[in-house]
């Protein structure tokens, strides 16, 4: 180094001998305070070794003098969290679900904690959104089949459907195939006549009466006169646009050989009251809560 | 600081100096002059402004701060008279900060480091120091005698001490506790402080400032600008010949001579020049450098070498402004008997005043059209779309609605699309078929679930635009926004 240093002739202070595309660096002495700065600074991190945890060990660490840990001011953090909800949950669970729906804050809150739930425990089976699936019912729409007002909604989501709790509901279709009660010509006859409820075209040749016959028989006792359904055996209303398990032909047929019955779990027991609340008062506000 | 080196004596790396350097204490002479007194106007300008701007009173009616200028953090506000700004407004902070340092670099195309010498905090504080320090310790000579003397400390100078430092810690202390009126109600805060009231943060940052006051200002003075400033560097790049710094005029000053001598030469008839080495620039100067070795990167060009230099020279009998605001340009032209020009208006202030006008102009119109009545929308991901048991689609969407004014709003909300759309808002009981209200009280936000409906014989085969309009039912204001109604 010492080979290329010079002396620059302009402020007659030698170089430090480093050259960049001819531009030459002046040994200039940096002050002392900011030497000595930086001599604080080191001394300042052995003193964070000593009070903070520092130094990985062989299966743990150093922990410090002042036993810091962020694992414990994070535990204390969402205590503290968790008794700020507490006060707000408890607004929640002494409102009535009409008044949360009512009063703008009590809204805001039931949908923000609604969702969360919803995320975790509902999603898997009706979407994200509530968006539902093939067997799992669309909760954005306003076709119910246990019913679709806030009280309702609540009640299906306590004890759910065909959970095995004492109180949830009952009834489920029955497998008309399966069991022997139809015949296929007549289980294609009754799937094109269900069809020809909400206004779907039908096979050629089928035979209307035969299918009025039949449903008459065998269905109306749940699905109700015409299948405008009935939402104290769950079972759908099949003059309507939506279905759960498929409007076309094949989808029927398979419905009436081989029966329904989804399972929805009871949340009683595992969510508290006010997160149920919050959660009726979340899917009713989906948009299709009556 | 170096000793010269002759290259052939460097063998080893002690040759090469020490790799740190003592400061060299300054001890900057008062002085009178043209620029000492702007200085002490705008000394007197920031600093009032600093100190007594929060108890300025601004009225916003009942519930709203009436504090003037107010950063309110806990609720998201920044008052500034008769501006409040939300957060999601902070452009306007994006275009301040474009106009501001466009600004300095015009300052700097004009006037060198105008910046540094007169405005910048450092610089007033330093001055305001220093001249504390005068008026206990004496002027330059006395200060220095008083620091290099090594008599045993008497009760006169520790008192002078103590009082120095006291005073110092006055200041800094008014100086940090003039930072954290700005965010919170002044007369308020100011009564919470004096009876140990006040949130703990307001403590610390007053703690904070007063520390870094009277450090930066009492002790590190011109190392701040020489070694720790990135702006000196910058403005390095940003300075052209045209741009006016600080300058010795050695055109005029060299060679330099006695008066006596000088008066003898000139009888005689010769040239000679007007400095007479009486080192009052040097004297005078904060940073401690001397002007005649040219533009030098500890200069802040506060123009105190002028003055002194000026006061020489009327003395002497020669003319003024042998040290001032100048450029090689004009002295080479001295030299070569030509007159000095002097061009302000140049393609690059020019460029520079243009982006302010227009910047600022911007900020100005959008200022003055800003709407106090907003509303965003938000379409729902999941699901996009819903078919209805007849048949019908509905999308849902997001709505926030901002009332940035000072009173309640009644805000009626349609939508408009191509079909025979219907509007319901979750928790509304609309009085008027498809045409929701609500109440939204003033300076907030309120967040809507909307479904919109379609129904089934209007049912869109694609995506087509809705816009939906809020209305302010007792003003009449409006505000819209755009989305799309989605098909299954």
């Amino acid at each position: 180094m010492t080979d290329h240093s010079e002396v620059d002739t302009v402020t007659g202070k030698s170089t430090t001998g480093h050259e960049w595309d001819g531009i030459k660096e002046l040994n200039t002495p940096l002050p002392r305070w900011w030497v000595i700065s930086f001599y604080l600074t080191i001394i300042w991190s052995i003193g964070y070794w000593i009070v903070y945890p520092a130094w990985p060990l062989i299966s743990s660490h150093t922990t410090g003098l002042l036993g810091y840990s962020t694992r414990a001011s994070l535990a204390v953090e969402l205590a503290n969290l968790e008794a700020l909800r507490g006060e707000k949950m408890a607004a929640l669970a002494a409102a009535s679900l009409a008044d949360i729906e009512k009063d703008p804050a009590l809204l805001a809150l039931a949908r923000a904690k609604g969702r969360t739930v919803f995320g975790d425990n509902c999603a898997p089976c009706h979407g994200s959104g509530g968006a539902g699936a093939k067997g799992f019912p669309n909760l954005n729409d306003d076709d119910w089949l246990w019913g679709g007002t806030l009280d309702q909604i609540m009640q299906t989501i306590q004890f759910g459907a065909r959970s095995g709790h004492a109180k949830t509901h009952e009834g489920q279709m029955l497998a008309f195939g399966k069991d022997g009660v139809l015949k296929p010509d007549e289980i294609v006859t009754v799937a094109n006549y269900v069809r020809s409820l909400s206004g779907l075209p039908t096979r050629k040749g089928f035979d209307a009466a035969k299918g009025e016959k039949i449903f008459a028989e065998n269905c109306v006792a749940c699905h109700g006169d015409g299948g405008k359904g009935n939402q104290e055996f769950g079972a759908p209303n099949l003059t309507d646009k939506i279905w759960l398990y498929g409007s076309d032909e094949a989808s029927l047929i398979e419905t009436i050989s081989q029966g329904r019955a989804g399972v929805m779990p009871a949340w009683e027991g595992r969510l508290d009251p006010a997160t149920i609340k919050a959660m009726a008062v979340y899917v009713h506000s989906l948009g299709g809560g009556k | 600081m170096n000793k010269t080196v002759n290259p052939n004596e460097l063998t080893s790396d002690d040759d090469y100096g020490p790799l740190y350097a003592a400061r060299k204490k300054v001890y900057p002479q008062s002085t009178h002059g043209t620029f000492r007194r702007i200085k002490w106007g705008l000394m007197a300008f920031c600093l009032g402004v600093y100190y007594f701007l929060p108890f300025v009173r601004w009225n916003r009616g009942l519930g709203a701060p009436s504090q003037a200028v107010l950063i309110d953090l806990p609720n998201s506000r920044f008052y500034f008279f008769f501006i409040e700004l939300w957060p999601q407004e902070v452009y306007y902070f994006t275009g301040l900060l474009i106009v501001a340092a466009v600004a300095l670099f015009l300052m700097n195309s004009v006037g060198g480091r105008i910046w540094c010498g007169y405005l910048c905090p450092q610089t007033v504080w330093t001055d305001l120091f220093y001249a504390v320090e005068r008026l206990v310790e004496g002027d330059r000579r006395e200060r220095m005698k008083k620091d290099k003397s090594s008599d045993p400390m008497n009760l006169e100078r520790i008192s002078e001490i103590v009082l120095k430092h006291s005073i110092w810690l006055m200041i800094a202390w008014w100086t940090g506790g003039a930072w954290v009126l700005y965010f919170n109600d002044a007369p308020t805060l100011v009564k919470e402080l004096v009876t140990f009231q006040a949130p703990m943060i307001a403590y610390i940052w007053i703690g904070i400032l007063t520390a870094t006051t009277y450090l930066l200002a009492g002790f590190m003075r011109e190392q701040v600008c020489t070694y720790m400033c990135p702006w000196p560097r910058i403005q390095a790049a940003l300075t052209d010949e045209w741009a006016l710094n600080v300058t010795y005029r050695y055109d005029r000053g060299e060679k330099r001579t006695s008066v006596k001598k000088a008066a003898e030469l000139r009888a005689l008839g010769e040239h000679v020049g007007d400095c007479i080495d009486c080192y009052q620039c040097v004297a005078v100067c904060p940073t401690g450098i001397d002007i005649r070795n040219g533009p030098q990167m500890e200069c802040i060009q506060c123009g105190l070498c002028i003055d002194a230099c000026d006061n020489v020279m009327e003395k002497i009998g020669r003319p003024k402004r042998l040290i001032g605001y100048d450029n090689d340009i004009n002295i080479q032209r001295r030299q070569e008997g030509k007159a000095p020009v002097y061009r302000m208006v140049r393609p690059r202030t020019i460029a520079y005043s243009a982006i302010i006008a227009v910047v600022g102009g911007f900020m100005i119109y959008t200022l003055a059209t800003r709407s106090l009545l907003d509303v965003n929308v938000l379409h729902d991901r999941n699901p996009v779309a819903v078919r209805l048991s007849d048949g019908s689609i509905r999308n849902a969407y997001t709505v926030r609605l901002l009332n940035k004014s000072g009173y309640d709003r009644v805000i009626a909300i349609d939508a408009h699309g191509p079909a025979n759309l219907s509007v319901h808002v979750i928790g509304v009981d609309s009085v008027t078929p498809d045409r929701p209200m609500i109440v939204i009280p003033r300076d907030t936000t309120s967040e809507l679930r909307l479904l919109v409906t379609a129904p089934a014989e209007s049912n869109p085969e694609k995506s087509m635009p809705v816009r939906f309009q809020v209305t302010d039912i007792g003003l009449g204001e409006v505000a819209t926004a755009t989305d799309n109604f989605v098909a299954p």
